[in-house]
């Protein structure tokens, strides 16, 4: 192995990089939350939550905490100047009507033409639980997955045909993960960046699929 | 004269009945119309059909409303969280039914019924399990799904400021489903922690004007996770 692999850190900052200044984002909870800490300095980016919220700022210091302004993941957050609160109909509405730029998810399984699998394992005896993500993986006019490439057990999270319940159909544009950043096309995955020294067939063979240049 | 301000929630809620399909507001700590819920278990209506985006939260409130065994069926979008032990096991043992809505859906489906709207087309969900079995269409090269309104009997939500018509103003992210479910159900309660003399709230801040509500009942601002204030003050 000639290769390292990128921290989540580096992730991040490899998404925050392709944000563009005036963007409409919505970070999905958990590890594309980190992607606000890493936008570079002069870009003005519009954070959405969810709950009716736009201009969502940082999390407050632990005194100023105020409990009726939450983000999606219900953690005090805070409201920078110009933000606004709205109800849930406009803010799903807004996600639906294709009004957020870029929407950051997390995900279980991704195929190689961008259908998405994050709410559901499968299991027979798990809860279901959905909340946004469908409305989420549909509604932006991107949708980027943030991921490790492989799972802890070395299989590849990019796949032919999600084995896991889907989110949506041939929603996810591009996928950042720890080892490469690839597009998700009608026709397959095409490479945008991998980590240095990692040999091209090394990926594709790690993924079992083809990876147009 | 009009005048919704009612002196208790036990006379705010006194015409619920057995098998009413009530809305409950409220996103995590922020929204939640607590006191109202601990109105609807004294109040003792049984056979209950609870629209909320969750399943309730450690031993209180609508988890506490699911334990004294009164509702029948949940819709909702997230039931499961770290504290939902309540819902899990009611769910599991089949006691519950669950009607799972991605939470878009939920709030639209919500709103259609307040608008009129005898259904809608939806791309979310499209293709997946939460679908199967649905009515789809494709329209101008998009896929969409079916939804059917949610009409409510009663919407118990939690609002910052009311006046004697009725006329809502909310706070921060408690507005929430507060605004929708308001207009979809046949009585609105809505308790607020200011009532406001007619004619001093902002025309132009009014979210929720009066002619959705049915009844406001003011309640103390409590010092608690979903009292709107940091723990403590």
């Amino acid at each position: 192995m000639n290769y390292i692999k990128r921290t989540k850190v580096e992730v991040a900052q490899r998404v925050a990089q392709d944000i563009h200044d005036g963007a409409y984002v919505n970070l999905g909870i958990g590890m594309p939350t980190l992607v606000a800490n890493h936008l570079p300095p002069g870009v003005e980016v519009i954070l959405h939550s969810e709950n009716g919220i736009l201009g969502m700022g940082p999390a407050p210091t632990e005194d100023d905490e105020d409990y009726d302004l939450i983000n999606a993941g219900k953690q005090p957050v805070t409201l920078l100047s110009g933000g606004a609160y709205f109800h849930h109909a406009d803010s799903f509405g807004m996600m639906r009507g294709g009004h957020l730029d870029i929407c950051v998810l997390g995900a279980f399984q991704v195929s190689a033409t961008g259908d998405l699998a994050n709410w559901h394992t499968g299991e027979s005896d798990a809860i279901p639980a959905v909340g946004g993500a469908m409305d989420l993986a549909i509604g932006a006019k991107q949708t980027w997955v943030m991921m490790d490439l492989l799972t802890k057990k070395g299989d590849s999270k990019v796949v032919s045909q999600c084995s896991y319940p889907l989110t949506g159909i041939a929603c996810v544009k591009r996928i950042y993960s720890d080892l490469a950043t690839l597009e998700c096309t009608p026709e397959g995955l095409r490479l945008i960046d991998k980590v240095q020294g990692l040999e091209h067939a090394e990926l594709e063979k790690m993924l079992g699929l083809p990876i147009a240049v | 004269m009009i005048n919704k301000i009612s002196e208790s929630i036990e006379t705010a809620l006194a015409s619920v009945k057995d098998g009413d399909t009530v809305l409950i507001g409220g996103f995590g700590t922020a929204g939640i119309p607590n006191e109202l819920i601990d109105g609807l278990i004294a109040q003792g209506s049984k056979e209950l059909v609870v629209v909320n985006n969750n399943a309730g939260n450690a031993e209180t409130g609508l988890a506490a409303l699911l334990k004294a065994g009164r509702v029948r069926k949940i819709i909702c979008s997230f039931p499961r969280q770290a504290d939902s032990w309540v819902f899990d096991d009611l769910y599991r043992s089949g006691k519950l039914e669950l009607e799972l809505v991605p939470q878009g859906n939920l709030a639209e489906r919500i709103r259609a019924a307040g608008a009129g709207i005898g259904a809608f087309f939806s791309p979310t969900g499209f293709g997946t399990e939460l679908a199967k079995g649905r009515e789809t269409r494709e329209i101008n090269g998009k896929r969409y799904v079916l939804e059917m309104p949610i009409n409510g009997d009663v919407a118990l939500i939690k609002a910052e400021c009311g006046d004697r018509w009725g006329n809502l103003t909310y706070r921060k992210a408690a507005r929430n489903f507060g605004p929708v479910m308001a207009t979809a159900a046949r009585m609105t309660v809505a308790t607020v922690h200011e009532i406001a003399d007619l004619g001093t709230l902002d025309p132009e801040s009014i979210i929720t004007p009066g002619i959705y509500v049915s009844k406001i009942v003011r309640i103390d601002r409590v010092a608690t996770a979903a009292g709107g204030f940091k723990k403590g003050t």
